[in-house]
């Protein structure tokens, strides 16, 4: 279609994540963990519903992440595999799965860092492997829509941004 | 690189606003947002510099609605204009669904609106991206001032075109926002394919709906 990849997430996929992610809350005592695409989009949300804007918070992200990369090439890494945002009450984690997503953990004062990235490793592990599968799966096709998403879609466009 | 989302239902689809520094990208972004009802648009978020330059990118998510029970969304970004901060202007093409060349219509811009065109090109590749096959349209912006260059200059500056390969697209096609002009067509012997433009005063508004909704329906088209 494009000299981009496009993807899909299904809802097996969701399932399949959702159960990972489910044990990990419960073992690291996180609030949230949430799947993020590299190029900014929100792919999946587990455990309490954040408060904040979602989709911003999707973009900054992926911008985070990707300028953090960046910085690893210029002093001789290949990547940083892991962030983390430290607050007063609330602090971050993002870990890379599978070089496509992004996993950001949210916790508080409930836990500590050090549990988190304990019990990150092994779900880090379990969701490369479910996204690898996931990926190469998508690879011979890519995602598309019927045709009449196309004509209501375009309808759409002439209401929003005028006809 | 649009994903779609079936477990939550939705597609989300990149479209990046590139070009020169002080072209006004960051201006169509404001004119969406002020002009879009609250309900169909997000928060605006501007990562830029003390003095309103863009440092980062600039991102604004526009909802389409509810199609064929897919949550669609455009999500709209800009990048740094200036050379210095290519770094981000690549990271921010990422996953780009679309294009769009804000270029600078003044006649003393032309060597910047050329060196971000090349740029576009240089940056789409090194992420194995090709711009002759993805959605891409370009905006000349500032035509109200009085040393704007003629179209006809700017067409052949930054939108010259490139030959066409396939068999099956060699047969004019015309352009349907200029008569008489053509996107596809023959000039001496060889077949030639152009990117659809569009005139724009970004500053108020002119133009600025009219790029937006031609790089979006190419973009949806892309996922059919």
């Amino acid at each position: 279609m494009t000299g981009a990849s496009s993807w899909s997430f299904g809802e097996d996929d969701s399932r399949q994540i959702t159960a990972i992610l489910d044990e990990f809350l419960a073992q690291s005592s996180a609030r949230t963990a949430l799947i993020v695409d590299k190029a900014g989009q929100m792919v999946a949300t587990v455990g309490e519903t954040p408060t904040f804007d979602s989709t911003a918070f999707a973009s900054l992200t992926a911008a985070d992440f990707s300028a953090n990369d960046q910085l690893a090439k210029m002093i001789g890494e290949a990547e940083f595999g892991s962030l983390f945002h430290q607050g007063e009450q609330e602090s971050l984690y993002l870990a890379d799965i599978a070089g496509r997503v992004i996993l950001v953990v949210l916790f508080d004062t409930r836990t500590t860092l050090g549990l988190v990235k304990l019990r990150v490793k092994a779900t880090v592990g379990s969701l490369n492997q479910v996204f690898t599968e996931m990926l190469n799966k998508d690879a011979p096709q890519a995602p598309r829509v019927e045709t009449d998403f196309v004509d209501d879609a375009e309808d759409e466009i002439d209401r929003l941004f005028g006809g | 690189m649009s994903m779609i989302n079936y477990a939550s239902r939705e597609i989300n689809c990149k479209l990046v606003y590139y070009g020169p520094g002080l072209g006004g990208k960051t201006t169509n972004l404001e004119h969406v947002y002020q002009k879009v009802a609250p309900g169909s648009r997000g928060k605006m978020i501007s990562l830029a510099t003390e003095t309103e330059r863009t440092l980062f990118f600039d991102f604004l998510p526009v909802d389409l609605g509810t199609i064929r029970g897919f949550k669609t969304r455009f999500h709209l970004y800009t990048v740094p204009g200036q050379v210095y901060y290519n770094a981000s202007r690549k990271l921010i093409l990422k996953g780009v669904d679309g294009v769009v060349f804000v270029a600078d219509s003044q006649i003393d811009r032309m060597e910047a609106n050329i060196e971000a065109m090349q740029n576009l090109y240089d940056n789409m590749s090194e992420h194995g991206y090709d711009l002759t096959t993805i959605p891409f349209v370009i905006q000349y912006n500032k035509r109200d001032l009085p040393n704007a260059a003629p179209i006809n200059d700017l067409q052949a500056s930054l939108n010259p075109g490139w030959p066409v390969e396939e068999p099956s697209k060699m047969r004019p096609m015309p352009d349907p926002q200029h008569e008489g002009e053509f996107l596809i067509q023959q000039i001496e012997g060889q077949w030639i394919e152009r990117v659809g433009y569009y005139e724009a005063v970004a500053l108020n508004g002119e133009g600025v709906f009219d790029t937006l909704k031609a790089l979006s329906k190419l973009v949806i088209k892309n996922l059919g």
